[in-house]
């Protein structure tokens, strides 16, 4: 029993101190093979007594049981770290750049356009489009801005030889819905627009988001409320605002609306006011049914207030230096 | 318009500081737009009254001069040329720091010596011509009133604000310090001091004959003489303060107190040097290119759409708008005739700004001054000159048949709480209203309303609710929620996603660039192929002049800028409208557009880099127009384009539609750019891309395929895809892909041959292919590849 016993013991510790499968196949041929050690125990088994042959012989084949265990869990690993330390060998430098095509970015002033929509979008707000050369009647007089209003000066527009000029806002996109489209309606019309005009605030095109909503029952603490909303999810910040009397000639109450900067200043980032009722009879809706609401809204100064950008000439020179910064 | 705190403060002062004051103006619909204190602090400098003047023993121009400063008596030596014994200058003594930086210290001048200076406006960085024009401006000459010693800050009230108003174009009435000061009580319920104005009786019974041949564009006009007036006095200091405030020079007396009038009350005044006037005044439309010399000595000519005031010899001034240099006032008239009159806006909008004249008569008569204000403007005007300039006055003499009261507007109680969404009392409505200056009468279902004469905003219902609104004040409606019936989007499956369209261009490494619409002619005219854009009439400069016929001229513009500042490589696009060329029937459309130059990479470790080139963006093209579901079968053909390489261009179509353009610029246009490399260009039309069609389902095949390789001898010119195209053909439906694996040209194939690899993967969807069938495929494909194209396989 004693000789079993220990020759296994001596086995295991052979398993253990092999270092390679070389080495753990001659501990099995010497323990195990045809001349192996424990074979040879077992040889000897047939010259016993039957019952001890019985006895013995189940004490060596379990011991070889055990041993052929342990060789081939010792194989499995040996293995096992023959594979690791040869993939490790093959490492690559995953620090290394990626290979092939870099990416490029999206232009910040589509970038504010685009959360703009989003955010109109989800109250369901349609995007409507128009042309960029206007006639005076949708870009002015449909507009409540008759020939000679002072408010022309507000606009320093570009014209074109034919008589007809580019768009100062995208608000006659708003007459072309409501001349197609009819009440109730809900809007957003973003686009370029051109007034001749230049220096560090201004450039002669710049965009624009205009909205409108006209339906039987809007009032002016609807659109408090719709914008005071805007700035807050625009801004992402609890922002405090302010709606103060202004005048445009195409709405009435009109109000700009301020928003309180993180340094105390306030900042004018919105112009809004209730549908002039002569406008919405301009384009064949009847006032005392409908009444709507109105707002415009530069999209280069809300990008320049998003950025921290203090020159609006940058957003049109496409210097990829600055480009590159946005995303 | 700017206005001083302090001239408003004595018509009205609300309590609270400089901010209080800013803050309820803006929310009361008058934007303060800038605040400016009124100058600077100035400490050390004092009034100073100068008691005696001796000349320098030993320099010509400089003089001693012995000042009062209250208490004590300074020797000062000065250089100015209008110092004199009994004037009073500001003086600033041994410590002050000007303005300009200069420390005064006491000093020996030419071995005198003098503790102090005497100042000039400049000296004292005051802004503003203050001197009379043309005058050479000396020490600045304070009024005699003033006591010695009196720091000169408070003499001058420098701790004056002048606030600059944004007056909205609706907002006539508030075009004037009376006009602010009343606006301000009304909304803030304070009582208001209308300034005294008491009419000065007639010395004489002198009258000048007045005609008016339009009395709808001049109802109201009114003259007076003053004979006998000094002209050519110095305006005090008290009033070139106030005009500089305002932010109006100081010309000269009796322009300055018109002025001044105009400041306080909103009545634009003219005076004429009544001697140069040629038998009375008439009021009529200019005649067809009827000359004027204006008072700035420009010359204008006119037409019947703008009033003039005219004397028998022609138009003396431009109605409303500007004065005529022949009876202008000067320093030697002495005999002075004063008009204000109230021209209706309809008669004077938009000429100023057609005339380019926008003065601040027209500014305020296209707006409209109040029609009841003329002849106590007047009185205001003859009390100030008889005061300042003295003289005799004349009749007050008021001609034409005046302005009928303003309509009355009825507002709804109903209709005032639906328009602002809140409900406001009775009470407050008709406090609002009677503070406003309205007559209002209560009826049953609302309030009739008469508003003043100054009001010409207030018309029609809507008016009113404004002002309701304003008054009461925007911060006090409570915002409410709307209320909005529940409507689906839209999801249009022919509509291109144009945010798609932009993240596919930014994942093959462009970035988007913003160009403007308009651009130099001559760069548009080349990409155009000598096309002429639509010219802007009044552009910016010339570079901003015509409407762009492709987005390519702005791109090359913005490549260039990035190339001068070390960018080699650049990507650009650009989603935007261009035009149509001028004479067509001018129209936009939207396109894409783009361009690559550099290399085809960026600059890595892990490839080698090459220059971009037509197939790369080709590349980029199908990637993103199949990501967007665009059709297979755009075509692409070699096509000449006047902008692009003869021999690297190609046009896309799609069925028999234009699609737009790719290529390679043009080398003489590459020059002509200084680009060294010509870069990759594209445009697209946008709403050709919109083609996108609903996919529908194919089954898939159980069957495997079978991939057969063909190289092919061909005429070097032969194009690709036409051998893809036959290929596909003759094939038949069993044909899956048309693999292009390799061109081989030069080496041991004939020069004008080139040797193309097709790789054919055919399938069946009904069986195995045997080597049978696909033999007979590819003899049909090698026979029609032989006919078509003289094709012979490479073995």
């Amino acid at each position: 029993m004693d000789n079993v016993e220990s020759l296994l013991l001596q086995a295991r510790e052979a398993v253990a101190a092999a270092r390679d499968v070389a080495a753990l196949d001659g501990v099995r041929v010497h323990y195990l093979g045809k001349k192996g050690e424990l074979t040879g125990l077992l040889k000897q088994v047939g010259a016993l007594s039957e019952e001890l042959r019985r006895t013995r012989g189940q004490v060596i084949n379990s011991a070889k049981a055990v041993l052929t265990e342990a060789l081939d869990a010792r194989r499995q690993q040996l293995e096992a770290d023959a594979l690791s330390v040869e993939l490790r060998a093959g490492a690559i430098d995953v620090s290394l750049p990626g290979r092939g095509q870099a990416s490029g970015g999206l232009h910040p002033v589509t970038l504010t356009l685009q959360r703009i929509e989003k955010i109109f979008g989800a109250a369901g707000f349609a995007v409507h489009e128009g042309p960029e050369i206007e006639d005076d009647f949708h870009n002015f007089t449909a507009l409540n801005i008759p020939a000679d209003h002072p408010a022309r000066a507000m606009h320093d527009t570009f014209y074109l030889p034919d008589g007809r000029l580019l768009r100062t806002h995208t608000s006659p996109v708003q007459i072309r819905a409501l001349v197609r489209q009819g009440a109730p309606i809900r809007l957003i019309a973003p686009g370029r627009v051109y007034r001749c005009d230049s220096d560090t605030t201004h450039t002669p095109m710049f965009h624009q988001v205009e909205g409108l909503v006209v339906d039987t029952d809007v009032s002016f603490a609807n659109l408090k409320s719709l914008l005071a909303d805007f700035v807050q999810r625009f801004f992402e910040r609890a922002a405090t605002v302010r709606f103060r009397p202004s005048y445009f000639p195409f709405t009435e109450p009109s109000a700009e609306v301020d928003v309180l900067s993180e340094s105390g200043k306030w900042l004018e980032v919105l112009g809004c006011g209730m549908v002039h009722p002569q406008v919405l009879l301009n384009v064949g809706i009847d006032p005392e049914k409908y009444t709507g609401y109105a707002f415009g809204m530069g999209v280069e100064r809300l990008a320049m207030l998003r950025y921290g950008i203090d020159d609006i000439r940058l957003l049109f020179e496409n210097d990829l230096r600055f480009l590159r910064q946005f995303h | 318009m700017k206005i001083s705190e302090h001239w408003l403060r004595e018509l009205v002062s609300p309590p609270g500081d400089t901010a209080a004051l800013l803050h309820q103006l803006t929310m009361q619909g008058l934007e303060v737009e800038g605040v400016e204190s009124a100058g600077p602090a100035l400490e050390h400098v004092v009034v100073g009254r100068v008691a005696a003047v001796a000349p320098h023993p030993n320099a010509d121009r400089l003089r001693v001069c012995q000042v009062d400063v209250g208490g004590r008596t300074l020797q000062i030596v000065c250089g100015a040329a209008n110092v004199r014994a009994g004037g009073v200058y500001p003086t600033a003594l041994p410590g002050a720091k000007l303005p300009g930086g200069l420390v005064i210290r006491s000093a020996t001048l030419r071995g005198t010596e003098s503790a102090g200076m005497l100042c000039s406006t400049a000296e004292l960085g005051l802004p503003g011509d203050q001197g009379p024009a043309g005058q050479q401006v000396g020490l600045l000459e304070l009024d005699q009133a003033l006591v010695a010693g009196t720091p000169l800050a408070v003499a001058m009230t420098f701790n004056d604000q002048i606030l600059d108003l944004k007056i909205t174009p609706n907002r006539a009435d508030c075009f004037s310090v009376l006009g602010v000061a009343r606006d301000l009580a009304a909304t803030t319920g304070l009582a208001f001091a209308d300034p005294e104005i008491k009419p000065v009786p007639p010395v004489d019974s002198q009258v000048v004959s007045v005609r008016i041949e339009d009395p709808d564009a001049c109802p109201v006009f009114v003259v007076r003489t003053i004979q006998g007036v000094r002209a050519d006095a110095t305006s005090p200091v008290w009033l070139r303060e106030r005009l500089r405030r305002s932010g109006i020079k100081s010309i000269q007396l009796i322009v300055d107190i018109t002025n001044l009038v105009m400041l306080e009350l909103g009545q634009p005044l003219h005076a004429y040097d009544l001697d140069r006037i040629d038998a009375g005044l008439v009021v009529r439309r200019a005649r067809a290119r009827e000359p004027l010399n204006l008072l700035t000595g420009a010359d204008v000519l006119l037409d019947d759409a703008v009033l003039v005031i005219a004397d028998r010899a022609g138009a003396v001034g431009i109605a409303g708008i500007m004065g005529g240099s022949s009876t202008a006032v000067s320093p030697s008239t002495t005999n002075v005739l004063l008009e204000a009159a109230f021209f209706s806006p309809a008669a004077i909008g938009g000429r100023a700004r057609r005339l380019g004249l926008q003065t601040e008569a027209a500014t305020r008569f296209e707006r409209g001054v109040d029609p009841s204000g003329q002849q106590r403007a007047l009185e205001r005007a003859t009390e100030l000159i008889l005061a300042l300039a003295g003289g005799v006055p004349g009749v007050c003499q008021a001609v034409g048949p005046g302005v009928p009261p303003r309509g009355q507007v009825f507002l709804r109680r109903d209709r005032l709480a639906r328009v602002l969404g809140n409900p406001v009392s009775d009470a407050v409505v008709e406090s609002i209203l009677r503070r406003l200056g309205m007559g209002v009468s209560v009826s049953a279902n609302g309030w009739q309303v008469q508003p003043p004469a100054f009001r010409f905003d207030i018309a029609v219902e809507v008016d009113l609710i404004e002002e309701i609104a304003r008054v009461y004040g925007y911060d006090r409606i409570t915002p409410r929620p709307e209320r909005q019936a529940t409507e689906l989007g839209k999801a249009v499956t022919t509509e291109a996603d144009a945010a798609a369209l932009r993240s596919g261009f930014v994942l093959r490494g462009y970035q988007e660039a913003i160009t403007y619409s308009f651009v130099d002619r001559e760069p548009d005219r080349l990409f155009a192929g000598g096309n002429e854009g639509v010219p802007l009439v009044n552009p910016l400069s010339t570079d901003l002049a015509v409407m762009r016929q492709s987005l390519w001229p702005g791109l090359v513009e913005a490549l260039r800028h990035n190339l001068a500042r070390q960018q080699r490589r650049v990507r650009l696009f650009e989603i935007g409208v261009r035009f149509r060329p001028a004479g067509t029937t001018a129209g936009e459309e939207s396109v894409i557009s783009g361009l690559a130059t550099g290399a085809a990479v960026q600059e890595q470790w892990g490839e080698r880099s090459r220059p971009v080139d037509f197939y790369d963006v080709k590349s980029d093209l199908e990637a993103i127009l199949t990501s967007l579901g665009q059709p297979a079968d755009i075509n692409w053909s070699a096509a000449d384009h006047p902008a692009l390489h003869p021999g690297k261009s190609a046009r896309l179509r799609y069925r028999d539609r234009d699609v737009g353009w790719l290529g390679t610029l043009h080398p003489s246009l590459a020059q002509r750019f200084g680009l060294e490399e010509a870069p990759v260009l594209f445009e697209l039309t946008r709403s050709a891309l919109a083609v996108q069609a609903l996919p529908t389902y194919q089954g898939l095949s159980r069957f495997p395929t079978v991939r057969r390789d063909l190289a092919v001898l061909v005429a070097r010119n032969t194009p690709v895809g036409h051998l893809v195209a036959a290929a596909r053909e003759s094939a038949g439906p069993a044909l899956r892909e048309v693999i292009v694996f390799d061109i081989f040209e030069g080496g041991h194939i004939d020069a004008a041959q080139k040797s193309v690899a097709l790789g054919l993967i055919l399938q069946e969807t009904s069986r195995t292919l045997t080597d049978d069938d696909v033999e007979k495929i590819v003899s049909r494909v090698v026979e029609r590849l032989g006919t078509e194209f003289d094709a012979r396989l490479r073995v």
